[in-house]
């Protein structure tokens, strides 16, 4: 039995069907990220367990208690809110009690307990400044610190670092990690950025049109995903799928055949009867230039120099485009035709309801 | 070079604006130390502090002055509290709530002369009037208004004029009031009357300030109520500073009094102008 567990929850607006039957169950101390597209419902999943919407059917459990018609303040879950959401004429100090105020606490124990949090958070020299006196990154680390103190079951973040810039959003990243670490207290975290995803979820949930597309750690999603969107989701830059002229299939071994070239495919990797289109999907580290006698042959189009590492946009002879990761020095020019090899291990296959119908090798090297 | 050409340009405006208000000031002044009385042309002496003194010690100033602070004070509470209620309970959705809103905004644009017949003729006439048709059928006495409780009628009437003003800025003020504060303050365990007192009327406290400071400067002249239903009386019972200066300049034809009068009132609103914006910006400014 799960910590918090959701089943077939639906959520419907006026017009709009947002949740479409949620399945998940979240063990309890576990970091989950909900992450996808603006309107993939994941903010209406966050804010219906928070109870700040009501769902229109299925059921919200919280450690064995049904908390699906409980209003929000009886849940006991904290929530961090993209807008920060502190409240603007209370102090710091006043913003981090308010909660253990309402409660009826006694002035000791809340004393106390802003106290250890404020310490934690580096905010003892700031109990005493009202919001608009503090910097981006003070407020969220009030915002996190008014949820804290309350020492609640679960912990909701709604976006909370995408109003911060680039640096600090790195660094309060690893505060959120090393937070998750300290507490052990269950954590779900909302996000359109994958990198956060992958970075802080022991496991992500990939939402897509009010369902859930897929859910496993961050690893399984971007070795195996089990459909063309969460392989196109996760990643940047993103896999390439490259549509095949045609798969022959030669007793044990399939040979996927596109511009003359024939990449062999075990069909032990492969489930399911196989379908008419097939479209191959390949992370750009999985392809390799190499001198000659590549798989494939195109043309360069643009080259990106990242530093650590160089992005070679080829342009194929049937006009398709593939993203290849090169070493960082590498010395290919812009128009240069050149020669691609892909490891066989990684490659994935899509049928044409852009399902994945086979399982990268068990042995595929980990770069 | 371009300085002096935005000096030029704003030079109009600006004399414009002087003499516009320096004018009727330095008139009034005038008036007031000279012997004016439109009953005696020509007879335009000086006087000195004489027609302050007559004003002061007319029998009907101190209450007006009274009356005058405790019409604005009266009017302020009420619409304010009610202001506030209303504009709370009109921010929540439910059916109607547009026609209502336009219901309850109307009242501000009735002529205050309009404003006090209805009041006098169809709601307070002890006769035929509303209020009077409501004590009979609970079978009391009907209340003549005007003449029992008439600085009271005129409250009601003035709130009455008012009170659309005060929700229409605090149901603006109220809409844009942050909805994630208030979902925060949900998650915190905050029932609506925590969320109303924490952090609706802390939100309120500058459009509050506004209002009341937007209204004082009404209140301190209202004149036109008084005029159509009262007439300042019985006696002076209803009598404020306004119309008692109309009082000495158009019904006993004393212009000097009535401008002494007039000055009186500029330093009564500086003097409560003072005193309530130093207590509004102290107490309620975010």
């Amino acid at each position: 039995m799960a910590y918090l567990n959701i089943t077939e929850l639906q959520k419907h607006y006026d017009n709009y069907h947002a949740l479409r039957g949620i399945n998940l169950a979240i063990n309890e101390g576990e970091f989950i990220v909900f992450v996808g597209p603006s309107g993939c419902g994941k903010s209406t999943l966050l804010r219906t367990i928070a109870g700040l919407e009501s769902s229109t059917g299925g059921t919200i459990e919280l450690d064995g208690r049904d908390i699906t018609e409980l209003s929000s303040s009886k849940r006991d879950l904290a929530m961090v809110f993209q807008s920060y959401a502190l409240y603007p004429h209370m102090t710091v100090a006043e913003n981090l009690s308010f909660a253990l105020r309402l409660a009826k606490e006694e002035q000791s124990v809340i004393d106390e307990k802003v106290k250890s949090v404020s310490a934690s958070l580096q905010l003892d020299k700031l109990l005493e400044r009202k919001p608009r006196e503090l910097s981006g990154g003070q407020r969220q680390r009030v915002a996190i610190g008014r949820a804290i103190v309350r020492q609640p079951k679960v912990f909701l973040f709604d976006e909370p670092l995408s109003n911060l810039d680039a640096a600090l959003r790195v660094q309060m990243r690893l505060e959120l990690a090393r937070l998750h670490k300290k507490l052990g207290t269950t954590m779900i975290y909302v996000t359109h950025d994958q990198v956060e995803a992958m970075t802080l979820a022991d496991r992500v949930v990939i939402l897509n049109a009010g369902q859930i597309e897929q859910v496993g750690t961050p690893l399984e999603l971007y070795r195996s995903p089990n459909s063309r969107f969460v392989a196109e989701f996760i990643g940047t830059p993103k896999m390439n799928l490259i549509e095949l002229d045609n798969v022959v299939r030669e007793n044990d071994t399939l040979h996927l055949k596109l511009l003359g070239a024939s990449i062999d495919f075990p069909v032990a990797r492969t489930h399911g009867p196989l379908p008419d289109n097939v479209i191959m999907g390949v992370r750009p580290e999985h392809m390799h230039l190499v001198e000659t006698h590549g798989d494939l042959i195109g043309k360069v189009e643009l080259i990106e120099h990242l530093g650590s590492e160089a992005y070679t946009h080829i342009r194929l002879a049937n006009d398709q485009t593939v993203i290849v990761k090169a070493p960082a020095r590498t010395t290919i020019k812009d128009g240069e035709e050149v020669h691609i090899q892909v490891d066989r291990d990684e490659v994935i296959l899509f049928n044409e309801n852009n399902r994945v119908f086979s399982v990268i090798a068990e042995d595929a090297s980990h770069d | 070079m371009k300085r002096s050409i935005t000096r030029l340009l704003m030079a109009p405006s600006v004399l414009l604006l002087l003499v516009w208000m320096v004018v009727p000031l330095s008139m009034t002044i005038y008036f007031s130390t000279i012997n004016y009385n439109l009953l005696y042309p020509g007879r335009n002496n000086f006087v000195g502090w004489m027609n302050f003194e007559f004003f002061v010690t007319d029998p009907g100033f101190w209450i007006a002055i009274s009356n005058t602070l405790i019409l604005l004070l009266s009017v302020l509470v009420i619409t304010v509290v009610l202001g506030v209620a209303l504009a709370a309970l009109i921010d929540q959705p439910f059916w109607g709530r547009n026609v209502v809103r336009v219901l309850l905004i109307s009242p501000f644009f009735i002529m205050p002369t309009v404003n006090a017949l209805i009041w006098k003729n169809m709601m307070m006439n002890p006769v035929y009037g509303i209020f009077a048709w409501l004590s009979q059928s609970f079978g009391l006495e009907p209340i003549d208004w005007l003449s029992d409780y008439p600085l009271m009628s005129v409250i009601i009437m003035v709130s009455w004029q008012w009170l659309p003003f005060a929700i229409l800025v605090f149901v603006t003020a109220l809409q844009s009031q942050d909805t994630e504060q208030k979902e925060a303050a949900q998650m915190d365990g905050a029932t609506s009357w925590h969320i109303f007192r924490y952090l609706t009327i802390p939100h309120l406290a500058r459009p509050i300030a506004v209002v009341v400071m937007i209204e004082t400067i009404f209140l301190l002249a209202v004149f036109a109520e008084i005029y159509v239903s009262t007439g300042g009386g019985p006696g002076y019972d209803s009598t404020n500073l306004a119309y008692l200066i109309y009082n000495q300049a158009l019904l006993q034809y004393d212009v000097g009094v009535a401008s002494a009068g007039g000055l009186f009132a500029v330093l009564l609103a500086n003097i409560v102008a003072f005193f309530l914006i130093r207590a509004v910006g102290k107490n309620l400014t975010v």
